[in-house]
């Protein structure tokens, strides 16, 4: 829960403290609300505290403005102490028009913040956004405190100055909400006329206009006696180092780029763009002084097709998409499963089947990639559980690639692709050497045995062209152990499907074992989780515990293989929840491959789960376990 | 690296240890050896030389060869081989391709590695007919062609490879077939030789499930009144001491004509490197199908770019401007702060 202590302000104001406040920024998508969430975002990582982000806006591009289906909207959720997601509901809600106001309102609790832009609540954007009256007038926002704030208007006054046209000038307007929320909670303002001064540097009128939007709108909040008080967040305790804020799609591009050098291996995507996976393109692009090749290739098909030719020569193959594209995929991921070369796909999850959502986030392709090829084609799943974390998933997807010469899925979704959190920059020397060794050359004496295999990691030598006496051919057709030929032979086709299955299995010997988050080793529910939902288990598991209670959570990253002592660890708790954003995949994998009671708690709403509702799953479960509140010792969050 | 002389070779040398499992009397015999003669006389190493197809009868080519090769998935071939050939420009790329891999399922690949000009020499083994599927009608097949997919007659309008070629901005094309072996390794030869991305159309018969499809321009008796030899510089005539020609005529159309109507001067001279491709079309349209007079050779090779060079020179610019990449400085490129 929010808490707050306060004190007298130097201007008769008075200072509340809070430990975490919710805000979302809610307006049309032309209006700028993602760049006003990601400044307030920066501001406040910058002033030191703890933060998790949610973006959320519409596939259209400019949907007509003023309506329900243009609304864009951006969650930040910041804290003196260390936070796991971007707030179930918003304690404040900024809403630039009627249309914003209505999408939002009904997420905000009773008591909660409205600060609306007064100045576009005229009839026709009322009729627009659906309201048959003015809910600044009519009482319905009653249980609300709601601060009216003309912002149009004053953002035009504001900035007479600079010259701008009335047209560009109401542009600004996204700055003044900035500058109002930034003086609310007491945010530094330098960081934010630096970045407005950089980012449109090359137009001085805009940089001008947004300037002094920003300053006025920040004045306002100080001089207007509107507000009763300002807030204070405390900057949160972090570990020595430095951090950066990042966000689900850089942590994987950087991820990569490090993959690469640390693998000792060209890196070379072969991508078409999709939302929500393009960024990683965007952002690999930018890096070719990196070495880094990059195709922007006809189609779905042709960008895995040609980072799996990139593969035969030696390079680190990727490929990055989201579910419609790893449909097209399909195909080639099952001649690189034939190939036994290393491949990376990176499928960033949207909701689905088809088309579906595409910029709501969803975890309902890990099916998908687990079984999505015909005949016997397993493949390695990494599945990343934080932004931050997108960095560490694909360096290790890589280093399964590297190692055991296959394609490997690293699974993302449309929350950690967009959502941001503070990451502490590793240092480049702590990370893992992942390099691989190439097959020498040879006299051609003897004949090579491309499918021979190393005993140990059963993978097959990568023997790139241009090496002497290596010449050889691969193929999808079936082929012979150890030399690679083309074989139907009954009996070497079933040897073969065995190898390839021993293959993979055979990396859960190489992965970490599953820790269990069980601090007095006597809970009886386990949470069980992978990917984007860590930061609401996490925080949902805190909650439980704090009310005295006690519950298990175990987060998986390799989804396959599994750690080796899954099993024993699933077997050990009397009721495992498994809350996923699907109708229950991994609850199906876990029940299957253990024969254990698994329970999904499921979500496809587009959005990620909330605390209350986890904690709630666990509760109902702790209930019909007969284990009431309070039965359990008190421990520490 | 010092510079090591390329091992004098033979075709045996090129020859893998397989059995070669095409049907016996198929044209694809024929074009293997075409290539497996040339290699040892284009200065290549086995070890540098990658075979990529797709699948299909042609397909198999790859496993035949005692180089490194890829038997992909079916149209893919020109995917994958722009990745192999992008990452790795010291390679020769060849991709081994059919009509319904190349021009079906494959189409969206092939029109793109043309325009890009990926430096690749794509085979396309031309039979009118899916071979490997046991005889439906292809892209290339003539409308009305009678399979078992279409007893009453396909109604598709084909494909001309070297039209299309032409149309997606290909830098080199030229047309071949199975029944001239010299032909055939010249004009290998020279696509090979051509930097970016160059097609030849084979004409390739399949004598089991389309037999003869080509005869009537590739035969021995006909050939002489049937194809039209295309050699730059020279002027477009063929036939018996050459009594045939190419004109333009008033419409500006090309059209056939007798050497002894129109004179010699009206003769079109070839000329392979023309920027403008509208006269290469012009001559691929000529025939309408292998049943008219027939141009063989280059239509089209001129100089342009290709991709792989464009990209590596990004590469090196990036990095003059921006220096070499530097994992950590790019860690710690985002809005950072310290604590502690």
């Amino acid at each position: 829960m929010t808490s707050t202590t306060e004190s007298e302000h130097h201007a008769d104001r008075r200072v509340q403290l809070v430990d975490r406040v919710v805000i979302r920024f809610a307006g049309d998508s032309g209006d700028g609300i993602q760049v006003t969430g990601d400044q307030f975002t920066t501001e406040s990582a910058i002033f030191g505290n703890d933060l998790s982000t949610l973006p959320n806006f519409p596939a259209e591009i400019r949907a007509p403005a003023g309506t329900l289906a243009g609304v864009s909207a951006f969650q930040v959720h910041i804290s003196d102490h260390d936070i796991l997601t971007p707030g179930d509901a918003p304690n404040v809600l900024v809403a630039m028009n009627p249309a914003a106001l209505r999408a939002n309102v009904g997420d905000l609790p009773v008591g909660g913040t409205a600060v609306v832009n007064s100045d576009a609540f005229d009839e026709r954007a009322l009729e627009k956004a659906g309201y048959g009256s003015n809910p600044l007038t009519d009482g319905s926002l009653k249980g609300f405190r709601v601060y009216e704030v003309p912002m149009t208007s004053l953002t035009l006054e504001a900035c007479k100055p600079s010259g701008a046209k009335a047209r560009d000038a109401e542009r600004s307007k996204n700055f003044f909400a900035l500058g109002l929320v930034a003086w609310l909670y007491q945010r530094p303002t330098a960081v934010t006329e630096n970045w407005i001064a950089k980012r449109y540097g090359k137009n001085p009128v805009v940089v001008e206009a947004n300037t002094l939007a920003f300053r006025a709108g920040y004045h306002f909040g100080e001089t207007a006696e509107l507000f009763e008080s300002v807030y204070e967040v405390p900057a949160a305790q972090h570990e020595p180092g430095t951090y950066t804020n990042i966000t689900g799609n850089t942590a994987v591009a950087w991820g990569l780029l490090a993959a690469a050098e640390l693998g000792k291996v060209p890196l070379f995507l072969g991508s078409y763009p999709i939302t929500p996976a393009s960024d990683i393109l965007h952002e690999l692009s930018k890096h070719k002084n990196f070495g880094v090749r990059t195709l922007q290739a006809e189609d779905e098909i042709a960008g895995v097709g040609a980072a799996l030719g990139a593969a035969f020569g030696g390079a680190l193959g990727v490929t990055t998409t989201s579910g419609p594209g790893v449909d097209l995929k399909a195909e080639t991921i099952g001649l690189a499963v034939s190939l036994e070369l290393p491949l990376l796909i990176v499928d960033i999850q949207r909701g689905g089947p088809s088309t579906g959502l595409p910029t709501k986030t969803e975890q309902a392709d890990l099916l998908h990639a687990m079984f999505g090829r015909h005949g016997e084609a397993p493949v390695p799943i990494v599945a990343a559980k934080t932004p931050s974390h997108c960095f560490d998933a694909a360096i290790e997807a890589v280093r399964i690639a590297l190692k055991y010469r296959t394609p490997v899925f690293l699974l993302s979704d449309g929350y950690l692709a967009n959502g941001s959190e503070p990451w502490k920059v590793p240092s480049v020397s702590d990370l893992p050497d992942i390099s691989t060794t190439f097959a020498p050359a040879a006299d051609g004496e003897q004949p090579f045995l491309p499918y021979a295999r190393d005993p140990e990691t059963l993978a097959r030598p990568w023997a790139l062209p241009g090496t002497p006496g290596l010449e050889h051919r691969i193929g999808g057709l079936e082929k012979a152990d150890r030399t690679g030929e083309v074989s139907y032979d009954p009996v070497n086709h079933e040897k073969m499907v065995h190898l390839r299955a021993a293959r993979i299995a055979g990396i859960a010997k190489d992965i970490p074992a599953v820790e269990v988050d069980d601090p007095s080793g006597e809970a009886r529910v386990l949470l069980l989780g992978w990917g984007s939902t860590y930061g609401a288990i996490a925080a949902a598991t805190r909650r439980v515990r704090a009310d005295g209670r006690r519950v298990a959570h175990v987060h998986l990253v390799h989804l396959n293989p599994f750690p080796a002592n899954l099993g024993e660890v699933v077997r050990r708790y009397d009721r495992v929840i498994v809350p996923e954003g699907n109708l229950g995949q991994l609850t199906r994998l876990v029940r299957a491959d253990f024969l254990v009671d698994a329970r999904a708690l499921t979500k496809v709403q587009g959005t990620p789960f909330t605390v209350t509702e986890i904690e709630q799953a666990v509760s109902d479960a702790l209930a019909e376990l007969d284990e009431p509140a309070g039965q359990a010792e008190e421990e520490s969050r | 690296m010092t510079e090591v002389a390329v091992p004098v070779t033979t075709r045996k040398d090129w020859a893998s240890d397989q059995d070669v499992r095409w049907c016996p009397g198929c044209g694809d015999y024929s074009i293997l050896a075409a290539v497996q003669f040339l290699l040892p006389e284009l200065g290549v190493r086995r070890e540098s030389t990658v075979f990529v197809s797709g699948i299909g009868c042609a397909a198999r080519f790859p496993y035949y060869m005692n180089t490194y090769g890829m038997h992909s998935i079916h149209g893919r071939a020109p995917a994958i081989a722009t990745g192999l050939a992008i990452s790795r420009p010291d390679l020769d790329v060849w991709v081994i391709s059919g009509d319904g891999d190349a021009l079906s399922i494959g189409g969206n690949h092939l029109i793109h590695a043309l325009r890009r000009n990926v430096n690749l020499t794509i085979l396309l083994f031309n039979n009118q007919i899916y071979g490997l599927t046991k005889g439906q009608y292809s892209p290339t097949s003539e409308v009305g062609k009678v399979t078992k997919s279409t007893p009453f007659g396909s109604l598709d309008t084909p494909f001309n490879p070297v039209s299309l070629a032409l149309g997606a901005e290909a830098s080199f094309v030229a047309r071949t077939h199975d029944m001239d072996r010299k032909h055939m390794q010249e004009m290998f030869r020279r696509a090979h030789d051509h930097r970016g991305a160059a097609l030849v159309e084979v004409y390739q018969n399949c004598n089991v499930f389309n037999d003869g499809a080509f005869e009537a321009v590739t035969g021995r008796a006909s050939r002489e009144e049937m194809v039209i030899p295309l050699e730059h510089g020279q002027p477009i005539r063929f036939g018996a001491d050459g009594h045939r020609g190419l004109i333009m005529n008033d419409r500006g159309q090309l059209e056939i004509a007798e050497v002894a109507d129109v004179g010699e001067d009206a003769i079109l001279v070839h000329d392979e490197t023309r920027e403008d491709p509208g006269l290469a079309f012009a001559l691929s349209r000529i025939a309408t199908g292998p049943h008219q007079p027939t141009p063989m050779g280059v239509f089209r090779a001129v100089e342009r770019p290709d991709y792989g060079s464009l990209v590596d020179s990004q590469l090196l610019e990036a990095q003059a401007r921006k220096g070499a990449g530097d994992l950590q400085s790019l860690l710690r490129s985002g809005t950072s702060w310290t604590v502690g």
